[in-house]
């Protein structure tokens, strides 16, 4: 083996190597990430920590019943939001627009997404927390709505765009109208990937801090509606892990595992619809 | 494929044609088709065509490539209009009616269309038959129906166990019969069919044109086809079309055995196409 060829085996070891090692990390920070939060609150995770509220600082005890039912409504209502006006704007951008209508939308829709969750905040709290004068539920679910609708909206047209054209013109040639050709054979032939679209969108905020801090605030008791400020798990993991107090670290450390916990679920269950693949046969 | 007229040999002597010329006279024409002529965008496709077809009868569009037998075909149930730069002059009368000035939706239920590869729809068999019963609100039991429509396309013996299966688990000749149980089911008076048997094998398409002649009595039917031999076997009348213009029109022995026009025999006998 001459000098050259080994020096090429050499290179060719060290990329491969160095490759694979990348690759390790990658999945490494999400299992030492997970295994982290498993060994710290872990411990902390019990019963209680579902059932209780909060309890003042000294007493031992109490959990983030407040914060997790919060943190559903707030959710619920950036559905109600975000995904509607996703959905229903996914199937005019790729049913009934001109390519140059799409291009705009798709490319504010892009720009959306890369907002940073912070300015959402701001804007959320210029726009439905100023005016009121209070901090609400339904502000905080009115800027994550705003953020699943870039999300929903990309995700969902691609999703449309791959229904072949013949079933559009399968379904229009027995005589279904426009709408009613989406409505009974172009969104059912997608609608895994629109589901699946959906619940990423839904796990994408679910962990979001910064557009909640003020528009949904946070509340040490149970909200009392949707007009009042309510707790949220990211925003009281957030206000716990900066305080002095021991046990309100381990609590939210156990805060972190639940919705570490919740969103891979969400995860999961979308690999599952979308792996069980689009209903359409791409012959 | 016992019961189709035999083939009629392109290269038939002849001595042997003497199929004497149908009348047109004694014809009733289903839709009728004057002046068209066919734009996409600034670039015009068809040409000044004119021709009939005739009531439970079945005509064939011949002619190569981009002759314009597709879109002649999808103007008599305007899909052509899902092209948006696509554009039409002239007229097409469905039992005496200009069929653009109907509703579009009610039009195309009473002309029907097959396409090129099977389009069925990610449904269950029984409702992709239904889906058309469906959406147009149709008051008749849907089952008989599905039933009718599938006996019809002579795939209700293959599927009558498993009608709540999915489509796609069908084979590829009996998803296209599918798709034609499913247009017959809105019960139109016409059939369009755009080279139906051009994804198939020799056997479905076999079962296909067998079925095409037996549909004949439950309404008319116009089918564009690549393949010569199948207009022939088919068919009652064809038509010749050449870059976006109507060569010639006749009975189908006529047509295959003495064209009347130097380039129909030039194609029929393989010389280009």
């Amino acid at each position: 083996m001459n000098a050259h060829l080994r020096w090429r085996k050499l290179v060719s070891g060290f990329m491969l190597t160095l490759t694979g090692v990348c690759a390790a990390v990658s999945v490494l920070a999400l299992f030492l990430i997970l295994g982290y939060l498993v060994v710290r609150g872990g411990a902390s995770l019990n019963w209680a920590f579902f059932t209780r509220l909060p309890v003042p600082v000294g007493e031992v005890g109490g959990g983030m019943a407040n914060a997790i039912v919060g943190s559903a409504k707030l959710l619920l209502f950036a559905t109600l939001v975000g995904v509607p006006i996703g959905f229903l704007g996914a199937i005019y951008l790729a049913e009934f627009s001109g390519s140059k209508m799409a291009f705009v939308v798709r490319y504010a829709a892009d720009l959306l997404n890369g907002v940073p969750s912070i300015v959402i905040g701001i804007f959320a709290y210029a726009l439905a927390v100023l005016p009121f004068k209070q901090f609400s539920t339904l502000a905080g679910g009115f800027a994550l709505g705003l953020m699943m609708i870039p999300i929903t909206l990309r995700s969902t047209e691609e999703f449309l765009r791959s229904v072949p054209n013949s079933l559009r013109e399968g379904a229009m040639a027995l005589g279904a109208s426009k709408w009613k050709m989406i409505a009974t054979v172009i969104v059912p032939a997608a609608y895994r990937g629109i589901l699946t679209a959906i619940l990423l969108a839904f796990a994408r905020v679910a962990g979001e801090t910064a557009p909640l801090i003020f528009t949904a605030f946070g509340n040490n008791y149970w909200s009392a509606g949707w007009t009042q400020p309510t707790a949220s798990l990211p925003v009281t993991i957030y206000n716990y892990a900066l305080s002095p107090y021991e046990d309100w670290h381990r609590q939210a450390w156990a805060g972190g595992l639940v919705l570490l916990g919740l969103i891979l679920m969400i995860n999961i269950v979308a690999r599952g619809i979308l792996s069980r693949g689009i209903s359409v046969s791409r012959s | 494929m016992a019961s189709v007229r035999p083939a009629v040999p392109v290269n038939i002597p002849p001595t042997a044609t003497t199929t004497p010329r149908e009348s047109n006279a004694t014809l009733s024409m289903r839709m009728t088709i004057s002046k068209v002529n066919f734009f996409y965008g600034s670039k015009q496709s068809l040409f000044d065509i004119n021709m009939g077809i005739a009531t439970n009868k079945v005509t064939a569009l011949i002619g190569p490539s981009g002759c314009g037998k597709s879109t002649l075909l999808r103007t008599l149930n305007r899909m052509h209009e899902t092209v948006s730069n696509a554009r039409l002059e002239g007229e097409i009368l469905l039992d005496g009616q200009n069929i653009l000035k109907q509703d579009v939706t009610a039009h195309r239920r009473r002309v029907g269309m097959v396409f090129q590869r099977p389009n069925p729809f990610p449904k269950s068999i029984f409702d992709n038959v239904a889906y058309g019963l469906r959406i147009n609100g149709s008051k008749a039991p849907i089952a008989e129906a599905v039933e009718k429509s599938l006996r019809h396309a002579a795939l209700w013996d293959e599927v009558k166990d498993h009608l709540h299966k999915s489509a796609y688990e069908l084979s590829g000749g009996q998803q296209q019969r599918l798709c034609i149980a499913r247009a017959l089911a809105v019960e139109p008076e016409v059939l369009l069919l755009d080279e139906p048997c051009s994804a198939l094998d020799p056997i479905s398409t076999a079962k296909i044109e067998e079925l095409l002649v037996q549909l004949k009595d439950l309404c008319t039917i116009v089918i564009v086809t690549h393949n010569m031999q199948q207009a022939a076997r088919v068919s009652d009348f064809t038509a010749f079309l050449l870059i976006g213009q109507l060569i010639e029109f006749s009975p189908t022995p006529q047509l295959f055995t003495t064209p009347g026009d130097p380039r129909t025999e030039a194609y029929i006998t393989g010389r280009f196409g």
